[in-house]
């Protein structure tokens, strides 16, 4: 018995188990499908399904990704010889910061679905890029004193220490 | 010797038992330059002729040694975040499935209407204690929101695993691989069908709740999977280095992860711009400003105003009427004639129908009770209500223990615009017909002239623009 467990094991590449698990999934998701089926809106369902794992690996990570890359170029150029990543964290969370609100709060910054927005809370999204741009400001704001103070700081001691 | 790690990783892989690989893995990396990868020397499954085939066909792009340089990337970060998400987003699903449950299944209106076997053991939603369904959508929407970025972190330290060449070496390998689509798949659209209808934007154009629901069942089957596969990993990964240790350690005396058979650690790791501390600081504080930007909406009083960027930071004014409006008498489309002084509110039952004037209402006893209306989106207000108490007026229906009682507004265009409640809703000592609220007429936007609200019920339910009541007893 043992030596059938062991060559299911070898060429299926892991236990009966882990196939049992496995074939649960893919049920579990047949049946979400079967109770799909009749709705109308089934295959826009699908296409935004698809389109989060297609827009995420192939268009936002590759953006920030690139994006961080030319981040540490610029901040490269900036560092002016001294050790360490130069100013470059002090570049990535403002920017991180600021691109994670605008990620997760867009439809109220860029006014999308104004019409139910006003239905359900009798208000507009007027204030909303405004308070962005503002909070964006903060953020680059203090990134810049903390890093105008190590400066000053590592200057004074008369070291290149750098890091987080 | 450190050859001998991945043999040993990949035959945990095959036992059926699977124990934790030896502590091999643990030690302390190789120079950084001439390793060879370690992924390359995996065995292959059924049919290992197809699966060697592939790998000779690997494009030119997918040379990993190149492509991934983060010197931070490694089985150790990844469990850590791994970690987080095992033990978050099941209370994530878990607070989902049982809003579920609020709606009140057993009437039809909880949506998707037909779920099959896709739901809790059904059971009778309680009204006590009044901020039960404040904290269950509060943990819901704060803590999903909060672990965007752990999400997005996780997806960033796996990446280099999607390009990875050959995408499979054995049928379970390759099923396993399928069942990521169902994971991301399933975490991602729940964040962004979630996200956006926490905003009142419905540009995916189907139902937010079918969507939702039935996103969520595929996401269980996706992450049921991940964690049988990858438990066993995570927690050798995180016994691999100490946490303790690592938040003590620099940017610069960070060195990488040792190179191994998980594909995650760069071959040809760049020098770090930040440590593995700095890393997780970044993630914390990302979650951070997405909870201190959103918890306000929940909380309520003083800290509303810091919920910055969503729809239920702003009270619109300081008078007793002036707190959160959940759809509006203008977008319900209420005729005004219709809630004058000729309205009337009907009581209905087996043994017959009433009707009463506000003026009526307002003259029999009133009671007071401080509740929060609380939505699905994840935002509360508590307010002081009076009126009459709803098992007072199921007496003057002449049906003093009703089995239900179905509840409809004048409204004539609205999903919401009649709702059934329990037995326990209805007899609840602080379940109310209100007519008042903080001391004055409710106003237009707040159901005048006599809606309901009852403790931990969810707040569509909390019909406004009252017309009807039936107590009914089967």
């Amino acid at each position: 018995m043992s030596a059938v467990l062991r060559r299911f094991s070898t060429a299926y590449g892991a236990g009966p188990a882990r196939l049992l698990v496995v074939s649960g999934a893919f049920a579990l998701t047949g049946y979400v499908v079967l109770l799909l089926l009749p709705n109308p809106s089934a295959t826009r369902m699908l296409v935004w399904f698809l389109a989060a794992v297609v827009l995420h690996d192939l268009v936002l990570f590759p953006v920030y990704a690139a994006a961080d890359r030319l981040l540490q170029l610029g901040a490269g150029a900036l560092r002016r010889g001294e050790e360490g990543p130069g100013p470059v964290n002090y570049l990535r969370l403002p920017v991180l910061g600021s691109g994670l609100l605008l990620l997760v709060f867009l439809p109220g910054i860029i006014r999308q679905g104004a019409f139910t927005y006003h239905a359900a809370t009798g208000q507009t999204q007027q204030p909303f890029l405004g308070r962005w741009l503002l909070l964006t400001a903060a953020m680059f704001a203090v990134s810049g004193l903390c890093y105008l103070i190590r400066t000053l700081r590592t200057r004074r001691a008369g070291t290149g220490r750098g890091g987080r | 010797m450190c050859l001998a790690a991945p043999y040993q990783l990949e035959a945990t892989f095959h036992a059926v038992g699977m124990s934790p690989p030896p502590p091999a893995l643990a030690e302390s990396a190789p120079p950084a330059t001439g390793r060879r990868d370690p992924l390359e020397e995996s065995e292959f499954g059924f049919p290992a002729g197809v699966w060697r085939s592939l790998t000779r066909l690997r494009p030119s792009g997918a040379r990993r040694a190149r492509t991934w340089r983060s010197p931070l990337r490694g089985p150790w970060l990844t469990s850590v975040l791994g970690a987080v998400l095992l033990v978050s987003l099941p209370l994530v699903t878990i607070t989902g499935l049982l809003s579920y449950i609020a709606y009140g299944p057993q009437f039809g209106q909880a949506f998707p209407r037909e779920v099959g076997w896709l739901r809790l053991p059904p059971f009778e939603w309680p009204t006590s204690p009044a901020w039960l369904y404040v904290l269950n959508q509060g943990t819901h929407v704060i803590l999903g929101l909060v672990l965007i970025p752990v999400v997005l972190a996780k997806l960033w330290s796996v990446v280099p695993k999607l390009f990875e060449w050959p995408p499979a070496r054995s049928p379970a390998k390759l099923l396993e691989r399928l069942s990521l689509l169902l994971l991301v798949g399933g975490v991602l659209f729940e964040i962004v069908t979630g996200v956006l209808n926490i905003q009142y934007d419905y540009v995916f154009g189907f139902s937010f709740y079918t969507a939702h629901y039935y996103g969520a069942w595929v996401f269980i089957a996706g992450f049921v999977v991940h964690v049988a596969v990858k438990l066993p990993h995570m927690v050798t990964a995180l016994r691999s280095r100490s946490l303790r240790s690592e938040l003590r350690t620099s940017r610069s005396a960070t060195r990488p992860e040792p190179l191994d058979s998980t594909g995650l650690v760069a071959a040809e790791p760049a020098a770090p711009t930040m440590g593995r501390r700095g890393a997780l600081g970044l993630v914390g504080a990302g979650s951070l400003l997405l909870g201190v930007l959103s918890i306000g909406q929940v909380v309520g009083g003083p800290v509303r105003r810091t919920a910055l960027l969503l729809p239920r930071g702003r009270t619109p004014g300081s008078g007793p009427n002036d707190f959160q409006v959940n759809r509006t008498a203008a977008a319900a489309r209420i005729d005004p004639g219709e809630t004058g002084e000729e309205w009337r509110l009907v009581l209905r039952s087996p043994t017959g129908r009433r009707r009463f004037s506000r003026r009526e209402l307002l003259a029999m006893p009133q009671h007071t009770a401080t509740l929060p209306i609380a939505c699905v989106e994840g935002w509360a207000t508590t307010q002081r209500w009076s009126g009459v108490r709803l098992r007072d007026l199921a007496e003057l229906a002449g049906n003093p223990v009703p089995g239900w009682a179905r509840v409809s507004s004048v409204e004539t265009i609205g999903a919401f615009r009649a709702a059934t409640l329990q037995a326990n809703q209805v007899l609840d000592p602080d379940a109310l017909l209100a007519l008042r609220v903080n001391g004055v007429d409710l106003s237009m936007d707040h159901g005048y002239p006599a809606r309901v609200i009852v403790p931990a019920l969810p707040g569509v339910h909390n019909t406004k623009w009252v017309r009807d009541i039936e107590f009914g007893s089967d």
